[in-house]
């Protein structure tokens, strides 16, 4: 059981993460765009973050970029969602700090092997 | 492990948000011109196409992700610079954009999907790409799947894994990945300190450790990648197999975390594809807004109503309460309830507007698609995009809207020589613009065409029965012509307007949502159609009559005039009907004890010297119609409810509303009466 | 407005109650309707008259901001109209019809009893229809302390064509 919070500027997207990790008895609140979860992680501790990289406002690089400056943040993995699977994107995901990626398209079961993997 | 949850829920999701993209994504191509790439609207463009594409494959949808692949490689094309805005590919992607339309239609109704034009056009943008059909994302994945089932063997594997001092800030434990390689086989962990460390200066936030661990799975140098996949580039890996040419002996926990791996493994084909962008361009961005399902609006309206009708009815016992200081505190309750049930009611019905902006960006396509097929050229001018208007009255306007716009992209504007001949420029002007007039929303289609023919039309109307040669008539009149049903000028069929409905049907669209269509035009200068619409459909401004024993309520926007009729001024014609001469024009009278079969206790009420009577003249679609009532009531907001609901339609009435006495009362269907006096009329003249 | 008994869904009433009919009587017989489609009784209150309806259809009425039509059974099954009384009242039903649900609310001389009567004891109506009902409208018969009990079928006796059954066409559009 952890918190989650997810990121990505796709409604179904999102939802399809709630269910899914909620369904896997996860707490999830998501946001949907880089500027709202940057909000959402000031105010509340996330045990893991996934975000889309694609987003209007703030992209998830950026917001990425941005979570390692908070002091809640420095550790919590973050994740890449993201259906770009070019080397460069990762290569700058982990430049801006992000613990992995999660490519899509994903299914609801390798989502939750991740977060799995990710929690220990 | 099975995950059920209710993706219908969710696809539907993806159906609406992929719609709402691919609107975007069509006003966005429209907004782009040959020599002028705005990198903001294509970043906002290719935004839109990735994001189909990635929920596309992810819900399963192979057919978009594979088509909408190459519309996201052109757009990534047309970001880097790789490729020039053209006519043809904006149109080709505008093509696209409709075949990913009727794909989401398709798979959404379940319906047939027209194969051919997606392969047309699918084709269309390989030759572009100039590239073989591109393989999907979702193919590649079970590829990669399937060759890594295909050979698993028991091998030792030594691992030594030195990570850099800062594997930790980017939030990776490396504990998590010896727990992954644990679950592949039996792991051994060996733990050696940094050779460099000074320290007196160690973080605590770093890393000094190095670890040399022995796997023995039955897995290949692959799987033991991906568990360092996501720190390969924050540390040395060596790994090594002990005993390459180990049995292969399949075991299901093997295949399982390959799959899983697989899951994980970029999508090989993928990998040149897409190069990705910082910038993203806030398009379609709806902040602060949620989506609520229509139903539960109306509820909350419903609410409101009967709050409303409660209100009113406090309120009268309020009045009844008398003068005495006791009862003052009473009526300043009363009061402040009052403003605030209209407040909330306001706010209530705020809900439900939508702005007409959904509704004008599609003429950008319409009028595009059109003046090219025509050979015209057409600038399209929008205005008071931000109008608000009830979204259903939005909905039933769109087709009356598409039909005048298209009426003047056909038969207003002029083909460019014409124009320039005529001394005009050689592009039209079309113009649609919203706005708020008094209490009502009106729409204009304005254009600087030919304008209409009065002479032409007075002709037509002559031939078809519509006039009589004799009648006279005003140039304003004339142009009026054009509503009637029945006139339709062979000139005005043609492949575009031709199809669909005429303008009988449009005046008629508009009159049943309580609104009227006027027109001005004037010859070689051009024509312009406005279109006033009440706000709301739910609350109707009402007069309060009595028919009988009965209340009634007349919308107060349809009564041009009350007037007391002396009886010698009803003049009853040949055919039976009747009518009254109302300063110039005979109007045609209804007696609504008559007409609505009632049975009254109560006598005609009589004015005048006891013999003459009170009517309510109303309008609707232009046409005027006089009503016998008894009395006027008051005038007050009432909240329309639907008589089917429970009962059926009623021939005659807009349904009903719960007065403040907590009795019913009918409202009547002026559009409905105004219409079936003026069939009945024609029916006579057509016997006579 | 008098409610003298109201039956929200999740009242007293549950699940074993299928078999429960509410009777009333109607020109000297009793007939009776499925508990659980009766959402209320209703005292005699203003009814607001529908124009060009047929004569059966009094009017509607508001009913906790609903507005319902209200049938005169007397009239509907062609029966000798009488003024109301003081037991008259209107049983407010829910009606599944092909097309939609509806509410309406229908005028007896007045409540009787409910019983419960199991499948057993209802039989299929003779050939010749009971009491000048039609037998199009009637569940079936039953017999209770040797008193004949009419079942009505109120889902085909309400249904949107019956409502517009007799209609009076429109009269000429005139004055």
């Amino acid at each position: 059981m952890a918190n989650i919070l997810a990121v990505d500027d796709s409604p179904s997207i999102r939802k399809l993460v709630s269910a899914t990790l909620s369904k896997a008895g996860h707490s999830v609140e998501s946001a949907s765009d880089g500027q709202e979860g940057l909000e959402l992680a000031e105010a509340n501790a996330y045990d893991v973050v996934i975000t889309d990289v694609h987003m209007p406002i703030m992209d998830g690089i950026t917001l990425t970029e941005n979570l390692r400056k908070l002091d809640t943040c420095r550790f919590t993995p973050i994740l890449i969602l993201t259906t770009e699977s070019a080397s460069d994107m990762k290569l700058r995901g982990k430049q801006a700090g992000a613990t992995g990626w999660i490519v899509k398209p994903f299914n609801p079961e390798s989502l939750i092997k991740v977060i799995d993997r990710v929690l220990g | 492990m099975s995950i059920d949850m209710d993706m219908k829920e969710i696809h539907d999701i993806f159906f609406e948000e992929s719609e709402e993209g691919i609107d975007v994504m069509e006003s966005g191509l429209l907004g782009l011109e040959p020599g002028n790439a705005d990198p903001e609207l294509i970043n906002t463009i290719f935004r839109v196409a990735h994001s189909i594409k990635g929920g596309a494959a992810t819900f399963g949808f192979t057919a978009i992700s594979e088509f909408t692949h190459g519309v996201e490689t052109l757009l990534d094309q047309l970001r880097s610079n790789q490729r020039a805005v053209s006519e043809d590919l904006i149109e080709v992607l505008l093509g696209a954009v409709d075949c990913v339309r009727g794909m989401l239609a398709a798979l959404k109704d379940d319906a047939e999907l027209d194969l051919n034009s997606v392969t047309e056009c699918q084709e269309k943008i390989n030759a572009l790409l100039g590239s073989a059909p591109v393989t999907s994302a979702a193919d590649s994945v079970a590829d990669t799947d399937e060759v890594m089932a295909q050979r698993p063997g028991v091998k030792t594997w030594d691992i030594e894994f030195r990570p850099d001092a800062n594997i930790f800030k980017t939030g990776n434990e490396p504990i998590r990945i010896f727990r992954e390689l644990e679950s592949l086989g039996k792991l051994n962990v060996f733990a050696e300190l940094a050779e460099d460390v000074e320290f007196d200066s160690v973080d605590p936030e770093n890393c000094y450790c190095g670890w040399v661990l022995e796997l023995e799975a039955d897995v290949d140098a692959e799987a033991i990648e991906a568990a360092f996949e996501w720190v390969k580039e924050q540390c040395d890996l060596k790994i090594h197999c002990r005993n390459p040419q180990a049995a292969a002996a399949a075991d299901t926990g093997a295949v399982e975390s390959a799959n899983t791996v697989a899951q994980l493994e970029p999508p090989k084909s993928e990998s040149n594809a897409a190069k990705p962008a910082a910038a993203p361009a806030a398009a379609s961005r709806d902040s602060g807004s949620i989506r609520v399902n229509i139903d539960k609006i109306d509820a909350l309206l419903n609410l409101v109503g009967e709050l409303v009708i409660t209100q009113s009815m406090l309120a009268r016992f309020g009045e009844n309460g008398g003068e005495r200081g006791a009862n003052s505190g009473l009526r300043d309750g009363l009061m402040v309830l009052e403003r605030h049930t209209r407040e909330l009611q306001e706010s209530a019905m705020q809900i439900r507007m939508l702005p007409i902006s959904s509704s004008f960006s599609r003429f950008k396509r319409l009028v595009r698609d059109i003046s090219s097929k025509l050979g015209k050229k057409v600038e399209l001018v929008l205005s008071g995009e931000d109008t608000e208007l009830d979204k259903t009255v939005l909905e039933k306007m769109s087709d009356p809207l598409v039909h005048l716009v298209r009426n003047s992209l056909d038969h207003g504007i002029e083909m460019p020589e014409q124009r320039l001949a005529a001394g005009k420029p050689e592009v039209g002007t079309l113009k649609l613009s919203a706005y708020h007039e008094g209490g009502s929303i009106v729409i204009e289609v304005e254009d600087d065409g030919a304008g209409l023919n009065a002479k032409r039309i007075h002709q037509i109307a002559i031939e078809r029965g519509v006039v009589s040669e004799t009648e006279q008539l005003s140039e304003e009149q004339i142009h009026h012509l054009i509503f009637q049903p029945g006139f339709s000028t062979a000139e005005a069929v043609s492949d575009l307007s031709g199809r669909g409905v005429g303008m009988d049907v449009v005046r008629r669209n508009i009159a049943d949502l309580g609104g009227r269509i006027d027109i001005h035009s004037e010859q070689g200068k051009g024509s312009c159609l406005k279109i006033r619409l009440p706000l709301t459909l739910a609350i109707l401004d009402g007069q309060l009559v009595r028919v009988g024993d009965d209340v009634y309520i007349f919308s107060l926007r349809s009564i041009v005039e009350t007037v007391l009729v002396p009886p010698n001024q009803i003049k009853r014609l040949a055919g039976g009907s009747v009518v009254y001469r109302l300063r110039e024009d005979y109007i045609p009278v209804v007696r609504l004890r008559e007409r609505f079969n009632l049975n009254c206790s109560a006598p005609r009420k009589t004015y005048l010297e006891s013999d003459g009577e009170l009517m309510v003249v109303v309008e609707s679609d232009g046409k005027r119609l006089g009503l016998f009532v008894d009395e006027l009531l008051d005038q007050q907001q009432v909240v329309i409810k639907s008589l089917e609901e429970n009962y059926m339609p009623v021939t005659g009435l807009a349904g009903a509303t719960i007065l403040g006495d907590g009795n019913v009362a009918m409202i009547i269907d002026v559009p409905g009466l105004v219409r079936d006096a003026g069939d009945a009329k024609a029916n006579d003249s057509n016997a006579a | 407005m008098t409610s003298e008994y109201s039956n929200s869904p999740d009242d007293q009433l549950s699940a074993g109650d299928a078999n429960q009919y509410l009777t009333f009587v109607l020109n000297g017989e009793e007939y009776g309707v499925e508990i659980l489609r009766v959402q209320g009784i209703q005292g005699w209150d203003t009814v607001t008259p529908i124009p060009n309806s047929p004569d059966f259809v009094l009017g509607v009425m508001n009913l906790r901001g609903a507005i319902v039509p209200i049938i005169d059974l007397r009239k509907r099954f062609n029966m000798e109209t009488i003024p109301h009384g003081p037991t008259t009242v209107i049983i407010v039903v829910k009606v599944e019809s092909a097309d939609k649900p509806r509410t309406i609310g229908m005028v007896v001389d007045g409540v009787s009893e409910v019983y419960r009567l199991d499948d057993a004891n209802i039989q299929a109506l003779p050939e010749v229809g009971a009491s000048g009902v039609s037998s199009d409208y009637v569940k079936g018969l039953s017999t209770v302390d040797e008193k004949m009990l009419i079942l009505l079928n109120i889902d085909k006796l309400f249904s949107g064509n019956e409502l517009n059954h007799d209609a009076p066409t429109p009269m000429a559009k005139t004055a």
